[in-house]
């Protein structure tokens, strides 16, 4: 695990072609690590008949609605949150 | 940062959600089935599936409902392993 519960994280702003499961509203923002889950089987590769090996680390990750929606016009403590594999999240302390 | 047509959280629309339930058809439990089936034999996986329907011509996955795009991904992935030969399902289906 890089990362722990309560550090500040941005998501990658890379495009990525094929299967992935970093939603595009997300990309580029940053948030804080909720919970670091044990790690699965990557998707990314899975889905073109891979076994997903290594792992990848997955966490849960809170964004301020108003960081991830310009326009939000709720409360600024809405939060939104993700799973996100660690390979997906860069260091924004 | 072009985003394919699934991708589509925070996409500006003004057409309201349709919310209403409906009864599922005939095909469409057996759709689920087969996906399950496939699933259990080790033919296709989750992420295969997703990938398969993401695969859809934009046009098609918007007109497409939930279980025909599950159909169209079942089918695409079936002839990728050569399950099925190219244009299988539609001859026997008399298309």
């Amino acid at each position: 695990m890089t990362y722990h519960p309560g550090q500040r994280v941005r998501v990658a702003a890379r495009s990525h072609e094929g299967h992935h499961r970093t939603p595009g509203y997300v990309k580029g923002k940053t948030g804080t690590v909720e919970r670091a889950y044990p790690s699965f089987t990557n998707p990314e590769t899975r889905a073109y008949g891979a076994d997903g090996l290594p792992q990848q680390p997955l966490y849960l990750v809170g964004f301020a609605q108003r960081d991830v929606w310009p326009d939000y016009a709720g409360q600024s403590r809405d939060r939104i949150y993700l799973d996100l594999f660690e390979h997906w999240l860069e260091d924004a302390e | 940062m072009e985003r394919p047509t699934h991708d589509r959280g925070g996409w500006p629309d003004d057409a309201p959600i349709d919310r209403s339930e409906h009864e599922l058809a005939d095909w469409e439990l057996l759709t689920d089935a087969l996906a399950g089936a496939l699933g259990g034999r080790g033919l296709m996986n989750v992420d295969e599936m997703r990938r398969g329907i993401e695969s859809m011509p934009p046009g098609q996955y918007e007109r497409a409902s939930y279980y025909e795009r599950w159909l169209f991904s079942i089918e695409a992935n079936m002839t990728e392993k050569g399950v099925l030969a190219p244009g299988e399902l539609d001859a026997r289906a008399g298309a």
